[in-house]
């Protein structure tokens, strides 16, 4: 990966001020981009919130899926100070065996939605949150979707005279010939 | 004894004024919203896992059915975040053209809100009046990419094609005739006495709980903070054309109107200011691992010929990273996050769509009001439920 040497200002206050708990720093294409321990995530996210810094306004928080590294499951939370004009992404990991994060909520009230998305589509569970049911799926939906071992698959139709093609398996994401083993 | 007891009503999703698909479960006390709980998801049609399986290319199709009313802008927005992976520049040509096209876009979207926010209010003339001029925009669109809605022109690392000769006299002449339609509409609504008692402190949303809910766009301008992608990460050109940022006081729905009928009339003097100034020069980067060669090319060299079978069979392959690239939509920033592990698929797209956090902070809005203001509340957001759910 391309990495800029220079790190921004609050890239460096977070290293110093968790000192382990910031497991990865970068900056890929002038993004900054932090990855901190999972239990050091709400100190985080507290301390770049308050002066000098307000970052105040949480733009995004979402999540992917690394299957099949562990921990299997990046949280990403992307976030804006309007004052300095700039963006940094704070990211976190969580393992398959026991996806659960802190909520973010008492910190960002706009984190509620964003949330019970990443729950509903990779599973992943905010402690302490209010309302953690699905919310773009229906309630008895099974699985999540966003998951990369959840297979894209053909939907039923209920029509006379349709002969279903075989469900599509999901497509192998990276050829053989290109893996690289990690 | 008197009893007092709430009434729970169910809004949606088959409802004339949620604007989609969109349901509100209210719990009332009389006619006052004691508290409302969205419940979206009707219409999601899975895009993020979908782009997951397709080519960086194809995607493009996809990206364009998010957000219909302004597909402009999402396959900006995609487009911006792939080149920004790849780490090219586009030619100023075709960002000039990719700002003209937002920006009309912009003003068309814009109409369409105008348009049925006014319906719901019961002015039902001034929908005719917006699709009227929404339909000059729509037959622009199509004189440059063939298609009137979800265009699919963009692509990474410029635009199709270059625009048509008669692309402008057509939409210069529309842009003359516009301010004065916008006047016309205004002389309607912004001193109609039924328009500001229906707008005027409805719907208030204060800068702290904007700020706190992620709001963007039309809605936290309105309620005073000046935040604008457009000013404040500039893309593709921004930098180079004067506009201002109109912003309210008081964040309530006459606001979000007062803004939005500003923003029309900026997006038209950005278009003008990009079409006197429009660079000569190529509308689609050189490099052939990126964008296809020119057509005329093919029947001539080799080379092109396989460029073009590499391109349309396996597609790029961005380097391995992570990226987010955002555009100023109709609605708000509109974000497209992405990860890439060096193969020709994305690993992940995440759409960060400014609907989705806007009609977060709808509850804040109606609580405490009137139920039929609940209506007002919901079309001076102006979401679309296909970003919504996506």
């Amino acid at each position: 990966m391309a990495r800029e040497a220079d790190l921004s200002p609050v890239q460096a206050f977070l290293q110093e001020r968790l000192g382990e708990g910031v497991l990865e720093v970068h900056r890929f294409r002038g993004d900054a981009t932090v990855l901190v321990q999972p239990d050091r995530l709400l100190e985080a996210l507290s301390a770049v919130k308050e002066d000098p810094w307000r970052f105040e306004m949480l733009t995004d928080l979402t999540a992917w899926d690394r299957y099949p590294t562990e921990p299997r499951f990046e949280v990403v939370y992307h976030l804006l100070s309007l004052s300095r004009r700039e963006r940094l992404r704070l990211k976190t990991r969580v393992p398959s065996s026991d996806p659960v994060l802190p909520t973010a909520i008492p910190l960002f009230a706009g984190a509620n939605w964003f949330e019970r998305e990443v729950w509903d589509l990779f599973g992943i569970r905010f402690a302490g949150h209010p309302d953690l049911t699905r919310i773009l799926l229906p309630d008895d939906w099974e699985g999540h979707p966003l998951r990369r071992d959840y297979p894209l698959t053909e939907e039923p139709v209920e029509f006379r005279g349709y002969t279903p093609k075989v469900p599509s398996q999901t497509i192998p994401h990276v050829p053989p010939h290109r893996r690289e083993d990690p | 004894m008197i009893q007092r007891e709430t009434l729970t009503i169910n809004m949606g999703p088959q409802h004339p004024s949620t604007h989609g698909v969109l349901r509100l479960v209210l719990e009332l006390e009389g006619e006052v919203v004691v508290s409302c709980r969205p419940v979206i998801g009707y219409l999601h049609t899975g895009i993020e896992k979908e782009m997951e399986h397709r080519t960086y290319h194809q995607n493009i199709t996809l990206v364009d059915r998010i957000e219909y009313l302004s597909s402009y802008h999402e396959e900006f927005a995609y487009c911006l975040a792939v080149e920004k992976l790849l780490g090219i520049e586009v030619p100023k040509r075709a960002q000039y053209i990719r700002v003209i096209l937002a920006e009309l876009n912009r003003i068309s979207s814009h109409l369409v809100w105008l348009g049925t926010s006014a319906l719901d209010l019961n002015v039902t003339s001034l929908l005719m009046y917006c699709f009227r001029d929404r339909e000059e925009i729509l037959e622009l669109s199509e004189m440059v990419s063939g298609q009137r809605m979800m265009p699919g022109y963009f692509r990474i690392g410029g635009v199709q094609q270059d625009l048509p000769e008669e692309f402008f006299p057509r939409v210069r002449r529309f842009l003359d005739e516009f301010p004065r339609r916008l006047d016309e509409y205004e002389v309607l609504l912004t001193d109609n006495l039924v328009w500001r008692q229906r707008n005027e402190g409805v719907a208030v949303l204060r800068r702290e709980d904007a700020l706190r809910y992620g709001v963007t766009g039309p809605v936290l301008r309105a309620s005073g903070v000046p935040y604008d992608v457009r000013k404040a990460f500039p893309y593709s050109s921004y930098e180079d054309f004067e506009f201002d940022i109109p912003v309210g006081e008081h964040g309530d729905a006459y606001d979000r109107y007062r803004v939005r009928m500003e923003e029309m009339r900026q997006a038209r003097r950005i278009v003008l200011q990009a079409l006197d100034r429009l660079p000569d020069g190529p509308v689609l980067v050189e490099d052939r691992k990126v964008a296809l060669p020119p057509r005329r090319e093919l029947v001539r060299s080799m080379e092109a010929v396989i460029h073009q079978f590499k391109l349309v069979s396996e597609g790029i392959h961005p380097p391995k990273g992570e990226v987010y690239a955002a555009v100023e939509s109709p609605r708000g920033e509109k974000g497209y996050y992405l990860v890439s592990d060096g193969s020709n698929r994305p690993v992940r797209v995440r759409v960060r769509s400014p609907s989705f956090s806007n009609l977060q902070a709808l509850p804040v809005m109606v609580q405490g009001g009137m139920l039929a203001d609940v209506v007002v509340a919901i079309a001076s957001i102006d979401i679309v439920l296909g970003d919504v759910d996506r």
